[in-house]
């Protein structure tokens, strides 16, 4: 006999996320999601990031580490409230999910908080299917990385709003084709703002920052 | 990469939806959709299944997989297509201005219990 059930698989999830979402509008915080493969650089961009935005966007930073506290360490050093949240049993250690978020948020004061800043696991796969509550995602891609990871990852590339290509300063001494990884990241998300950054030199820097503070302020003062 | 946690969820999703009078009855498949841009590998999935279920109250069940592909609609000019490579504009006017129809889903639709119309549980809750 057939029983119908119809339900999403992911929905406690779902239904945490939404959860997390009304709690940061409430208290008014834009929520971002970095994702990208392990090593591409998020760290280095996010504490670049920071010091450009504080102290006019007050931000907050959850950092989804498997089992260190360098990141967290590293981010400390911007003034900006760090709290580093190891991934759990369900999942493994392969993303945050949204009750990981809502437990981590706690030791924050949300009132003070403008931007929370999610440093994800680095993974190209899982984050992309786990809705955290988040207000934008971001996918950072480094040039040491192959021009053809947006195509083996599409779902990553899709979901998010907005790409940054990572390490342009290495460029030089690289066979690397970034106009073809550009090519590939628009292929799959057409529209999709890709950011040229170097995290290490800063250049393309303010772009980015100009579109997150954008961002940030469509929400807090719409 | 996240097989086992949804093999979890799956489990404990199927296991709810028992209903109360057929309790005793034996599941003999669970029916799930998966969205070809979804990232599950549907024989991961299965595997971690088989895991899972072993021990819970579907143990013995079979997962069943239909892969859904991936459509989408474009806002521009109305057309509908399957998307099958990795491209993510419309065919017939190029716009990026598109809307997935299908193709990220990650849903269980159905489960099968066994019929044992001649069976002690089910008369009991005639
Ligand atoms: N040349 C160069 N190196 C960079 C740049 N950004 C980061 N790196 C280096 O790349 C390495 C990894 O950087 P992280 O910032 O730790 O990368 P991550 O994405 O946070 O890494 P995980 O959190 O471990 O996934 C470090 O050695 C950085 O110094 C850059 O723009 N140019
Ligand atoms: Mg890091
Ligand atoms: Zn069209």
């Amino acid at each position: 006999m057939e029983i119908k059930v119809v339900r999403k698989v992911l929905d406690v999830n779902n239904t945490m996320a939404a959860q997390n979402r009304k709690l940061f509008t409430d208290k008014k915080v834009f929520v971002l999601n970095v994702m990208s493969s392990p090593g591409s650089g998020k760290t280095t961009m996010l504490g670049k990031t920071i010091s450009r935005l504080m102290p006019d966007i007050r931000t907050a930073v959850i950092v989804g580490d498997v089992s260190t506290t360098n990141d967290a360490d590293r981010l400390a050093k911007t003034g900006a409230p760090v709290v580093q949240v190891n991934t759990d049993a369900f999942g493994g250690d392969c993303h945050l999910a949204a009750h990981v978020i809502a437990k981590a948020a706690e030791n924050f004061t949300l009132a003070d908080v403008d931007l929370l800043i999610v440093e994800n696991v680095g993974n190209l796969v899982c984050p992309a299917e786990f809705d955290i509550g988040e207000d934008a995602k971001v996918v950072v891609l480094s040039v040491t990385e192959g021009e053809d990871k947006p195509l083996k990852y599409p779902l990553m590339f899709r979901v998010c709003d907005a790409a940054i290509l990572n390490k342009i300063d290495l460029l030089p001494y690289l066979e690397y084709d970034k106009g073809e990884a550009v090519r590939n990241i628009v292929q799959i998300h057409p529209g999709i703002p890709v950011f040229e950054i170097s995290a290490r030199t800063e250049d393309g820097m303010e772009f980015w920052v100009i579109w997150l503070k954008e961002k940030v302020k469509e929400k807090l003062n719409p | 990469m996240h097989e086992m946690g949804i093999a979890m969820q799956i489990v404990e999703i199927a296991v709810a939806s028992i209903p109360e009078h057929l309790k005793n009855s034996r599941v003999q498949g669970v029916y799930l959709k998966i969205g070809k841009l979804s990232s599950v590998i549907p024989d991961s999935l299965r595997f971690c299944f088989d895991i899972v279920s072993k021990d819970s109250a579907i143990a013995g069940a079979t997962l069943y997989i239909e892969e859904i592909p991936v459509t989408a609609r474009c806002k521009s000019c109305n057309n509908h297509w399957t998307i099958i490579g990795p491209a993510f504009s419309c065919p017939r006017c190029s716009s990026g201005k598109i809307e997935l129809i299908s193709g990220q889903e990650l849903d269980i639709s159905s489960i099968e219990i066994e019929d044992d119309s001649n069976g002690e549980q089910s008369s009991a809750n005639a």
